[in-house]
């Protein structure tokens, strides 16, 4: 692998976006049947969300491998077969466009370039699914994820009152890995609806046999609830007060209302696919109802219907990092395939292990998903204060106005609010957005549809797009230049 | 409102608003904000609210700063390097050279 060296290919066989664990894994079983391959990340070393600091951890001790946990730990072995194949990394790059003909716009510390690539593989993953509650916006307010990132990337722990709401297996670890590391949890508001439940019930003994994830779930949630003073369950309506930061949090119970000092909230009801790349490259999406997101229709091996683009990893639909390791590789088979490196038969039959691994894993995949939907109030707000749209501070209240005017759908919402048209173009916005709407008109999502994404998909000056090198943007490379806004009307 | 683990192994300094920072070297510029107990990254468009990083992997754009004269700087996805001057970004990033979006 060359990472340190100056110059890289222009032009590759595939090109994957993320180096998590399907990127890695597609990286490593792609080099390895002679593919030229190019891994570009924003991170500054690999391992993705899920695996972030994972090679400096060794070094900061055993203490800190055992608060991390052997799941996390797993992860070395894969980033180190990737730092020996023969895959190009490039760190700290973020893509800001993708062209249906391959071609890829990303911006790095070196400035803009165009690269070209045969085929490309999306492995951006997932992020958190975005919590709009009253006082989400006040600094002190983040996701529990991120406040994981905080203690892979950097070992920083919460040091001031913490406040842990939401529901999912996420809330658990964190809040476990918090208490190990010292941290002031001072109350965790399981958010799982009671109905969920009732409704995952019929469906643990299957996911039982799919492996000791239930077990490992239900012990970190006792050791968390003996040592955290306010354990609560059920738990509806959180509300974050503070003027200028988070003051406290106040919340609703079988038994009544509650209320919390704090200066911390994370925040975590579950995660979601990362979709913008595989929506700019205009690949189909579907609205998955039980995991609650729109995910990209890919087949068996992760072929969009985007000519070229492949998804893979929980960027294609929520699965785990195991799963997306054998995602991964399947996308690699399925691209040396196409390339005719190998045939369609040996990809099937190299493929046949890791497919065999995701459909043990769908028991269980299913009963989480059933488990941990959020309940209607995360998906669609009802308070109309609440903020949607962050970036431009579109409240729940003014979607619901435009419904009632007739707005058809989030696309249209952009002319009319201006939601969806910040910075994070509609990553924290889009899927809030198009639930309100939906409800409001009573349509579904698949009648409101997403928010289309244009590039660029990430901020670039004028100045870095006039100096691209490389092997030249598309002929199309008008809509690029930022300064005309969306369109924004369907 | 986080705190250390461990001692700064390599240490590397910068400025947030004209005041010092002392981060590890490899923090981005958004934990390090955090460790040093900085609450407001930047101003909301709209309101001017007090605004800070929420997701901490490039998703939500609340941590955008101007970091050597540049505007809208993803301080979460920035690594820290020594003597870079920080500022909180409190009016909409969009002049012409200034990275729009």
């Amino acid at each position: 692998m060359n990472d340190s060296t100056p110059m890289h290919d222009s032009r590759v066989d595939l090109a994957i976006i993320g180096a998590g664990p399907a990127g890695l894994a597609a990286a490593i079983t792609a080099s390895g049947l002679g593919l030229t391959v190019s891994v570009l990340d924003e991170g500054r070393r690999p391992g993705g969300q899920i695996y972030r600091g994972i090679e400096d951890a060794p070094a900061r001790g055993e203490q800190w491998m055992t608060l991390l946990g052997e799941d996390y730990a797993r992860g070395l072995d894969l980033v180190k077969r990737f730092r020996a194949s023969t895959a190009q990394y490039r760190p700290e790059h973020s893509v800001f466009d993708i062209a249906p003909d391959g071609g890829l716009g990303i911006l790095g510390p070196d400035g803009a370039h165009w690269i070209e690539a045969e085929r490309v593989l999306v492995a951006t993953g997932a992020m958190e699914r975005p919590v709009p509650l009253p006082g989400w916006t006040l600094p002190g307010v983040m996701g529990a994820g991120a406040a994981q990132t905080l203690l892979k990337s950097s070992a920083l722990v919460p040091g001031a009152r913490t406040v842990i709401a939401g529901s999912g297996p996420l809330v658990y670890l964190v809040a476990r890995q918090m208490q190990t590391g010292g941290a002031n949890l001072v109350a965790v508001l399981d958010t799982t609806p009671r109905a969920n439940y009732r409704r995952a019930a019929p469906l643990l003994a299957r996911a039982m046999l799919a492996g000791n994830e239930i077990r490992k779930g239900l012990a970190w949630r006792r050791e968390v609830k003996k040592a955290t003073p306010l354990f609560r369950t059920g738990v509806r309506n959180v509300h974050v007060e503070g003027v200028d930061a988070v003051e406290a949090v106040s919340f609703e119970t079988g038994g009544g209302r509650g209320r919390v000092d704090c200066e911390l909230v994370l925040l975590h009801e579950g995660i979601v696919p990362n979709t913008q790349l595989a929506m700019a490259a205009e690949a189909d999406h579907d609205y998955d109802e039980l995991q609650a997101c729109w995910r990209p229709r890919l087949d068996a091996f992760g072929r969009s219907s985007a000519p070229g683009i492949l998804v893979a990893g929980d960027g294609g639909g929520i699965a785990g990092a195991d799963l997306a390791v054998e995602a991964g590789h399947l996308a690699a088979l399925a691209v040396a395939a196409d390339l005719e490196r190998i045939s369609h038969a040996e990809a099937v039959e190299r493929g046949a292990a890791a497919r065999a691994a995701i459909e043990r894993k769908s028991a269980l995949r299913r009963f989480l998903d059933t488990l941990y939907r959020p309940r209607d109030e995360v998906l669609a707000p009802s308070h109309d204060d609440t903020l949607v749209c962050r970036c431009e501070e579109v409240t729940a209240g003014e979607l619901r106005q435009i419904a009632a005017m007739g707005c058809s759908g989030p696309n249209q919402a952009k002319a009319f609010t201006r939601c969806g048209m910040g910075p994070c173009q509609g990553r924290m916005c889009g899927l809030t957005a198009a639930a309100v709407l939906a409800r409001a008109g009573g349509r579904s999502m698949a009648e409101v549809g997403h928010l289309r994404i244009r590039p660029p998909i990430k901020p670039i000056t004028v100045g870095e797009l006039a100096a691209l090198d490389g092997v030249g943007p598309p002929p199309d490379a008008g809509p690029l230049l930022p300064t005309a806004p969306d369109e924004g009307t369907d | 409102m986080f705190k250390r683990l461990h001692d700064l192994r390599t240490p590397v300094s910068f400025e947030f608003e004209g005041e010092t920072v002392t981060a590890e070297d490899g923090d981005t510029v958004a934990a390090a904000l955090l460790a040093h107990g900085v609450r407001h990254v930047r101003d909301a468009v709209v309101s001017g609210r007090p605004r800070a990083p929420y997701c901490m992997i490039g998703a939500c754009f609340e941590c955008l700063v101007e970091i050597d004269g540049r505007p809208n700087r993803q301080a979460c996805l920035t690594p820290v390097r020594a003597g870079m001057a920080v500022r909180r970004q409190s009016v909409a990033g969009g002049t012409p050279d200034g990275g729009a979006q």
